[in-house]
């Protein structure tokens, strides 16, 4: 029997109306505008593994991260968990606290003026887990000590930690409900690198020991592959190559997926000049015709500025480009 | 806990302001002197049987004929002026802090649905709150009395006449709440810790209610007490205008109109000072409410 | 004598409980030409030191000790006035976020022609002529017909661009870059790193290179220093500093930083974190999460030692001289 993925998404989009309100629009007889934030996403994430999104600001990986736990609805397209639409899956609380999400800013994600011990404790009292004060505090205790911190911590007060700590108390929260899947989006941007360490090697711990999923959202190709077993590089709301990581890494399809290796300085490199790819990332409110990279690729032709490029099958590896396609790489 | 507070950021910027420590004391000791005014006043202005007219229109007590036990001198019918600043001060804060509640748990209340749900609910509530900042509060809180006056038999109105000022000057005020908290609330919706919230499906009132009132708090108290010396202010304004408290339950305002009367037959004392209390009061309440702003703003610190 | 000498620079905080040292004993040198990267972990004092050297501490953060030298001279007690001049004309200013230091009310081109006509003498129709040159140099598209434009009418990408023209307009000696790519998406800053460094390797200025990105560094700079808890822990050649550390915490801190280029199962961590300024241990800021502690270093503070190719602040690069 083939094991369902714990997250799959088919043909997923999300557009957010950018229009100006109605009265201007109206004077002006503009249109409404929508932002393509996802625009036709598919990807499935298998038990017990990690796949992450990739991308520059503005890419929709934020957006899909969203999109996975329930805090958006698609515009269209399905999004299963566990097999089930997602919507009614989260309305069973059961399936729900099945899932849970690691936010970007440590500083933000921790509700100020809540103890560290009713921050860690809320999923748990939501899904009615443990019932009794001092089932519950021993349990958090418990959870604090498994992301390195005291059980003690949890008298204090966020803005007693530093970054780090708090990414850990954030942590400690999504383990609270006992999730298989987690969503972390950007888990680590916030932090120095040596702390960045601590929190990777903390998440693949867990992982291992939890046999946890992890849908990860970075900008970081070295994070990335440091945690990934499949990767996805998304770019103007699209999945432009999707595949094993380590695949991807040694033999990168997609000339975005190559810039971007390119682009990354490393401390390998040392006085290695860079050819750096020109030109920016174009609106997603008026992304430009046929493949939006177009107007960036160095390989790009009258075809890549008419037609999208549909995903096409490479050894593994689900690449979206007419180049590739036709051999021309 | 106590220790604390006294060891914090906010304690040491009010021990470095001497503005706000005079502000707080002014106003703790007009406060003090209000609400024990029972047992601190020297007479009982309401006491028909202790006023005797012949004590009437005494002057302050550094005028020749000045007495001690009138400091502040007499009205027209013998009562003691200090006496009556104590009482009236007590009736005018009851209604200006009653008035800041209701507009507090108004304002609250529909800052945060505003703030929170926003799209259609959002602007019809800040239409609202826009058509009612462009009259005067003074104006709303006369329509909502008149309406009262009325609608209400007059006897039942002459009773109820301070809660109808409480909500005359709450309905005034409201829309200020609203429109602050349901700024901050925008910002706090944002926040990851919010998203937290709503990703275990934590229902809107509980995230409203537990996780971004507390966080929206600090503004308001500020307004609060900004407001409150407006309140105060309005409650004088209406009852120097005679829709106000009637004299049977005299606040400062009534005082001032009752001893504006007399203000030009050379009993200037009669109304000089209710004046001057409340002149006093609502100053070193907004001096406080802006050194609160300024310590509550984290970019100024 | 080196462009910018930088002495025991000491900056200190007065707070209520007490006077907090956030740079203590700070030195190093920047060459004519050369590239001082800076690294460090936030806290660790590393955009302090910019600051410090401009002039633009925010009080009441002061300078307690030490000396700042551009070209042999004392800048670190001139009047406000005299350093707004230095500032300009010898010292440029790039930070991270672009809009910060751009005039929004202006257009690009009056602040370029409004910063080189206040330190050099030029007609009008001179510095309009080079304030479009410089705007080609750094790669604005079309920078003739854009001269007129508003900085809200660039990306992100462009602005940055804008303000290295702006930096660099009044040709200073020395240009102090704090975090200029942390707030761009990666394909933008190798871009604009390509950039900065073509533009001050073709007029020789010497650039100090403030970042937390090691990556930066170490494909950009010349020499690095590395920051932790306001004081130089090493300082060396860029690939010495990254290949072969002799400092405990720079060791941890190249080998805390994931690679593209294999895959290791786990990063190496270094335990704890960075301690508050109110709370650095006695001797070494380091001993604390120190793997290879020993007692002298949490008695006595180690200065910057010889250690092979590099200086380190580490009694160990003393023992293994002698």
């Amino acid at each position: 029997m083939v094991d369902t993925p714990v997250l799959e998404a088919i043909g997923v989009s999300r557009h957010f109306d950018v229009s100006r309100p109605w009265l201007q629009r109206a004077l002006n007889r503009e249109p409404r505008r929508f932002l393509r934030a996802v625009d036709n996403v598919s990807f499935a994430v298998p038990r017990g593994t990690t796949l992450s999104l990739v991308g520059e600001s503005g890419c929709g990986k934020s957006t899909v991260a969203r999109l996975s736990v329930g805090l958006y609805e698609p515009t269209s397209g399905d999004i299963r968990f566990e097999g089930q639409d997602l919507a009614a899956a989260r309305a069973d609380s059961r399936l729900r606290r099945k899932m849970n999400m690691i936010f970007q800013d440590p500083y933000a994600s921790l509700n100020p003026r809540w103890r560290v011990r009713d921050i860690v404790a809320e999923p748990i009292r939501a899904f009615a887990l443990l019932s009794g004060d001092a089932a519950i505090t021993a349990r958090v205790g418990e959870l604090l000590t498994q992301v390195g911190l005291a059980p003690a911590d949890g008298e204090k007060y966020p803005h007693e930690f530093s970054g780090g700590q708090r990414q850990r108390i954030s942590i400690a929260r999504a383990l609270s409900s006992a999730p298989d899947f987690l969503v972390c989006d950007e888990p680590t941007s916030a932090l120095d690198v040596s702390v960045q360490a601590q929190i990777l090697n903390l998440m693949r711990d867990l992982q291992a020991r939890l046999n946890l999923t992890y849908l990860f959202i970075s900008h970081n190709l070295a994070v990335v592959r440091h945690m990934s077993d499949a990767l996805g590089v998304m770019y103007l709301g699209r999945i432009v190559e999707l595949g094993p990581a380590e695949t991807i890494f040694a033999r990168p399809l997609h000339p975005y997926t190559r810039l971007l290796l390119e682009a990354i300085p490393d401390i390998e490199r040392v006085g290695t000049p860079r050819t750096p790819v020109g030109g920016e990332v174009p609106s997603p409110i008026a992304p430009p015709p046929g493949c939006p990279f177009h107007p960036r690729c160095p390989l790009a032709n009258d075809r890549c500025r008419s037609e999208k490029p549909a995903h096409i099958h490479v050894e593994g590896v689900d690449v979206a480009c007419h180049a590739v396609q036709e051999g021309r790489v | 806990m106590l220790a604390r507070f006294f060891d914090s950021d906010f304690f040491y910027s009010f021990r470095r302001n001497p503005v706000a420590m005079v502000s707080a004391a002014v106003v703790f000791m007009i406060i003090v002197s209000a609400v024990f005014s029972p047992w601190l006043a020297p007479h009982n202005p309401f006491d028909l049987a202790s006023l005797n007219l012949l004590d009437s229109f005494k002057p302050p007590f550094f005028q020749a004929d000045g007495e001690l036990s009138y400091p502040l001198g007499t009205d027209d019918q013998g009562r003691d002026v200090l006496s009556a600043i104590m009482y009236g001060t007590r009736i005018s804060l009851t209604v200006g802090v009653l008035a800041i509640a209701f507009a507090m748990v108004v304002g609250i209340g529909l800052g945060l649905l505003a703030g929170y749900a926003g799209g259609a609910v959002d602007a019809l509530l800040m239409r609202i709150v826009d058509v009612q900042l462009s009259f005067p509060a003074i104006l709303i809180a006369l329509l909502v009395d008149g309406i009262a006056r009325a609608a209400l038999p007059r006897e039942f109105h002459d009773r109820i006449q301070l809660w109808v000022l409480v909500v005359a000057i709450g309905i005034a005020q409201w829309p200020q709440f609203a429109r602050t908290v349901r700024g901050s609330t925008m910002v706090e919706r944002g926040r990851e810790y919010v998203m937290a919230a709503r990703v275990i499906g934590i229902p809107s009132v509980r995230i409203m209610l537990s996780h971004i009132l507390p966080n929206v708090l600090g503004p308001v108290l500020v307004i609060a007490t900004l407001n409150l010396g407006l309140a105060v202010l309005s409650e004088a304004t209406l009852s120097f205008l005679g829709v106000g408290l009637p004299p049977t339950q005299p606040s400062l305002g009534t005082l001032i109109r009752i001893g504006n009367d007399f203000l030009f037959s050379g009993e200037w004392w009669v109304t000089i000072f209710p004046g001057l209390t409340l002149a006093v009061m609502v100053l070193s309440i907004n001096l406080l409410g802006d050194w609160l702003r300024d310590a509550l703003n984290p970019r100024l610190r | 004598m080196a462009l910018l000498e930088v002495e025991d620079l000491r900056v200190e905080f007065p707070t209520r409980r007490g006077l907090l040292r956030a740079l203590d004993g700070v030195s190093f040198q920047i060459e004519a030409g050369e590239i001082l990267g800076v690294v460090g972990e936030s806290g660790a004092g590393k955009s302090l030191t910019g600051a410090a050297i401009i002039g633009l501490l925010e009080p009441p953060g002061r300078i307690g000790a030490g000396q700042v030298r551009l070209n042999g001279e004392r800048i670190d007690n001139l009047s406000p006035e005299r350093m707004r001049r230095i500032r300009g004309k010898q010292i440029g200013a790039i930070f991270q976020d672009p809009l910060t230091t751009l005039n929004p009310l202006y257009s690009i081109g009056r602040q370029l022609t409004e910063t080189m006509q206040t330190h050099m003498k030029l007609s009008d129709r001179d510095a309009r002529e080079r304030a479009i040159k410089w705007l080609e140099d750094v790669g604005i598209p079309a920078a003739r017909e854009r001269i007129e434009a508003y900085p809200h009418e660039f990306s992100g990408g462009m602005r940055q661009r804008v303000v290295i023209a702006l930096a660099l307009c009044a040709e200073p000696r020395l240009v102090i870059a704090d975090e200029p790519t942390t707030a761009l998406d990666v394909s933008i800053q190798a871009q604009i790193i390509a950039l900065l460094k073509r533009i001050t390797r073709e007029h020789g200025t010497a650039v100090m290179l403030v970042t937390h990105d090691m990556g930066v560094i170490a494909e950009t700079a010349d020499h690095v220093a590395v920051m932790y808890a306001g004081r130089i822990a090493e300082i060396g050649p860029v690939r010495d500093v990254v290949r072969s550390p002799s400092h405990p915490y720079s060791e941890g801190l190249m080998g805390s930083i994931p690679s593209l280029v294999h895959r290791v199962d786990r990063l190496r961590q270094i335990d704890g974190a960075m301690p508050r300024l109110n709370a650095i241990p006695q001797g070494c800021a380091f001993n604390p999460r120190c793997p290879k502690v020993f007692d002298r270093c949490r008695q006595e503070r180690p200065g910057l030692l010889p250690a092979g190719a590099t200086r380190a602040a580490c009694w160990l690069a003393e023992a293994g001289n002698g």
